[in-house]
């Protein structure tokens, strides 16, 4: 089978899965499979720019998209007015006294002879108490205005689609930090610190309530689409739905989400392409040959660390916009629900199985996986009830069907090994 | 008198808790080491080992305490260890001879094994929650405390009280057991020297005779055997519950990579190193200081550095800066 028969195979392969969700299951878990498909398609992009065209070990996914889901937040809820003038201003003002004080630190380690790293830890300390004491107050403040409601600053009241490429930026900032300190490690290394950030990441937007009301959680995100409820009064709407046979409240949820699916096919599309012309050209070659032989490519005068640094960042701001489209997608931010599990190393399974090194791969994978990731459960369950079938009432059915739930990480390791062993190179090879 | 009281305080709320606690990530930490420097990757399922020989043990306990068997004072646990040793011995075995082992022969690089210990460790997740559930475990009986805070304070007329949870001395004490046993081992067995020399330079002990499968297994071995004993121990002492020991992984790998990764003396002094400045830095100092702090001194509020919820991020600042400082760790591990 030639190449491209393969890809057009394999992307049939996943349009039949979700049209047949549609048929057999109903079409609204099938839209929603595909919109969470697109999302996780374009996460898997983005791990696939840093691990596929360069070989770099993140394990830290999570914390990009948990970022881009605040800048979504951030961007789109209307401010709190209260909460700004409580105590706006001193919250930033002990931000900036944060920042000061290591811009400080760092430059007393750098300028000072003697005693640096005494008077560095001096600067330090006596910064964060001074820190903490500015900050805690307005934070204080901050939380005491309606702690029902709101209790934290809220955001700029944009339009929340502005959220997409901010949540990006965010995570590419986050990036260019972590980048900055850890990329020159090795590649154990990275994979560490990746991994811890993306927990101090999610552990801070989930005790920071000022920042985004913490576990307390942000409902009721603007939409950049039309409301179902305002769709069903619509006389216009109503009388299209009855003209295609559908009744106006369905009709209303499946127009809402294939808006969506728009929007983010859109925004895959755009980065596939940005992703494939960056591969195809001499920048993408270098990378690749970097990724292969960091000595040979430094020896040729290319920066490799520099290099690692750019499409470290321009990987993880991807993550970042799919964050933010996830967030926007599911119209709250939830930061209990971030597990490294499965926003992290699944969509290591999504670029592992898809083929590391082409985009094409990734995006298969993203959509492939995801598939997998949501029917297991019913499979799983179905498939439990058939074995239980036979067995007597009593607790341990009852504990074989309760455990179905746990079949997907069983099943999404199966796979990985599987793919790793036997088609190492994924379903749609790197060329 | 004041300052005895501080003392008391530090002690139980600082010294003891962060002495068990730094116990379980040592012992926790020298498996991660040991593959490190025998297999030569980073074994991202680790976490996972250790949920899985633990999961064993409570069932173990379980079955022992429906037919009435117990420890007396002692947690009926240690009766059912070497159930869950053995259980996960099997385990680590087997996924070396299906999965690992493979990668091995073909000379894979590090990384990859890396990645397939991400598979690894999504398989054994899954096989946990599968058979004991998601949910939080306790399993610790016998005798919960060797003296209490009350016993103190009336043996000692201070105000502060102190107590010792038998399971934080057990921990400390299984701690000096088995690490006693493994340096034993690594130094004075034929089998233990030739694992260092395996470690040390793979092509020269393949020279002198050694048998790369058979260091291999004994390897999985005792990695199976510390797992298993760092999950109990903080099991009894916390609770069990699988996405904790996820979690885990983290500070065990800050523990191995602070002390310098492949050596074990490191794993143990990294695990303290990070248990101690994550029990520190967390810790309300406001009774302490009262304690020590002339009167118009005293602290209005808890004076705790950083909210609990962020002890992951201490053991993450440490790790930077021993990775920045001195990238090899603090005892000169490898770099491969």
């Amino acid at each position: 089978m030639s190449d491209t028969t393969r890809k057009i195979a394999l992307f049939a392969l996943v349009a039949v899965l979700i049209l047949g969700t549609g048929v057999l299951q109903s079409w609204n878990s099938a839209l929603l499979i595909l919109n969470m498909g697109l999302i996780s398609a374009v996460m898997a992009l983005g791990l696939n720019l840093q691990w596929g065209f360069a070989g770099l070990f993140n394990v830290g996914v999570m914390g990009f998209v948990a970022l881009g889901g605040l800048a979504a937040v951030l961007v789109a809820m209307p401010p709190v007015p209260e909460a700004w003038s409580a105590g706006g201003l001193r919250v930033i003002l002990g931000l900036l006294t944060g920042a000061a004080v290591i811009v400080a630190a760092a430059q007393v380690h750098r300028r000072l002879r003697r005693h640096r790293i005494a008077a560095m830890v001096a600067v330090l300390v006596g910064g964060f108490f001074l820190y903490r004491w500015i900050f805690d107050g307005g934070v204080v403040a901050v939380e005491a205005v309606n702690p029902a409601a709101t209790g934290y600053l809220g955001g700029l009241g944009l339009p929340v689609l502005l959220g997409w490429p901010v949540g990006g930026l965010l995570a590419a900032g986050a990036a260019w930090i972590i980048g900055k300190t850890a990329l020159g490690l090795r590649s154990d290394y990275l994979a560490i610190a990746t991994l811890g950030i993306a927990e101090i990441v999610v552990a801070v937007m989930k005790n920071e309530d000022w920042l985004a009301r913490g576990v307390k959680n942000v409902n009721g995100l603007p939409r950049p689409v039309p409301y179902e409820i305002d769709l069903q009064n619509s006389p216009d709407f109503a009388e299209r739905a009855a003209g295609l046979g559908v009744d106006p409240v369905t009709a209303s949820t499946l127009w809402v989400k294939l808006l969506y699916a728009g929007l983010f096919a859109v925004v895959l599309v755009v980065l596939l392409i940005l992703a494939q012309r960056a591969l195809h050209s001499p920048w993408g070659r270098m990378m690749r040959a970097i990724r292969d032989n960091e000595t040979a490519a430094e020896a040729m005068g290319k920066d490799v660390t520099g290099r690692h640094l750019q499409i470290f960042i321009l990987g993880s701001a991807i993550c970042g916009v799919a964050g933010a489209m996830m967030t926007t997608l599911d119209g709250q931010l939830t930061p209990g629900t971030y597990q490294p599990l499965r926003f992290t190393f699944l969509i290591w399974v999504m670029v592992i199985v898809g083929g590391s090194g082409n985009n094409f791969g990734a995006v298969l994978g993203g959509m492939l996986v995801w598939f997998a990731w949501v029917q297991v459960e019913p499979l799983g369950r179905w498939l439990l009830e058939f074995v239980t079938s036979g067995m007597s009432e009593g607790p341990l059915k009852a504990h074989l069907l309760d455990s179905a739930a746990h079949m997907r990480l069983l099943t999404m390791g199966v796979l990985m090994l599987v793919v790793l062993r036997f088609s190492p190179r994924g379903l749609i090879p790197e060329r | 008198m004041d300052l005895l009281n501080a003392i008391v305080a530090l002690t139980n709320f600082v010294l003891i808790p962060g002495l068990a606690y730094g116990s379980q990530l040592a012992i926790g930490a020298l498996g991660v080491t040991l593959v490190y420097g025998i297999l030569r990757f980073s074994n991202f399922a680790h976490g996972d080992v250790m949920a899985f020989g633990t999961m064993v043990t409570i069932l173990a306990t379980w079955g022992l305490q429906a037919t009435g068997v117990t420890a007396g004072p002692l947690p009926t646990a240690l009766l059912a260890l070497p159930v869950g040793i053995a259980a996960t011995m099997i385990l680590t075995l087997v996924t070396d001879r299906l999965v690992y082992r493979f990668y091995r022969e073909v000379r894979a690089k590090p990384v990859i094994l890396v990645i397939v210990s991400i598979g690894v460790m999504f398989v054994m997740n899954g096989v946990v929650r599968f058979i004991i559930g998601p949910d939080d475990q306790s399993f610790a009986d016998g005798e919960r405390f060797i003296f209490t805070a009350r016993d103190f304070k009336e043996w000692s007329g201070l105000e502060e009280g102190l107590a010792l949870k038998s399971t934080q001395a057990l921990t400390v004490v299984t701690a000096v057991i088995v690490v006693a046993l493994l340096f034993w081992f690594l130094n004075r067995t034929r089998t233990g020297k030739s694992m260092r020399a395996y470690s040390d330079n793979e092509d020269l002990a393949l020279l002198s005779g050694i048998n790369p499968e058979r260091v291999v297994m004994v390897t999985w071995l005792i990695v199976a055997a510390l797992a298993t004993v760092a999950g109990v121990l903080y099991g009894l002492d916390k609770s069990f519950k699988p996405f904790t020991y996820f979690q885990l992984l983290l500070p065990i790998f800050a523990a191995a990579i602070v002390g310098g990764l492949g050596s074990p003396l490191g794993a143990i002094a990294g695990g303290f190193v990070i248990a101690f400045s994550e029990v520190f830095v967390t810790y309300a100092w406001k009774k302490v200081l009262t304690y020590t702090l002339p009167e118009t001194l005293a602290p209005d509020g808890l004076v705790q550095l950083l909210s609990t919820d962020y002890k992951f991020a201490v053991s993450f600042i440490i790790l930077l800066v021993v990775l920045l400082f001195r990238p090899t760790g603090l005892f000169r591990g490898k770099s491969v």
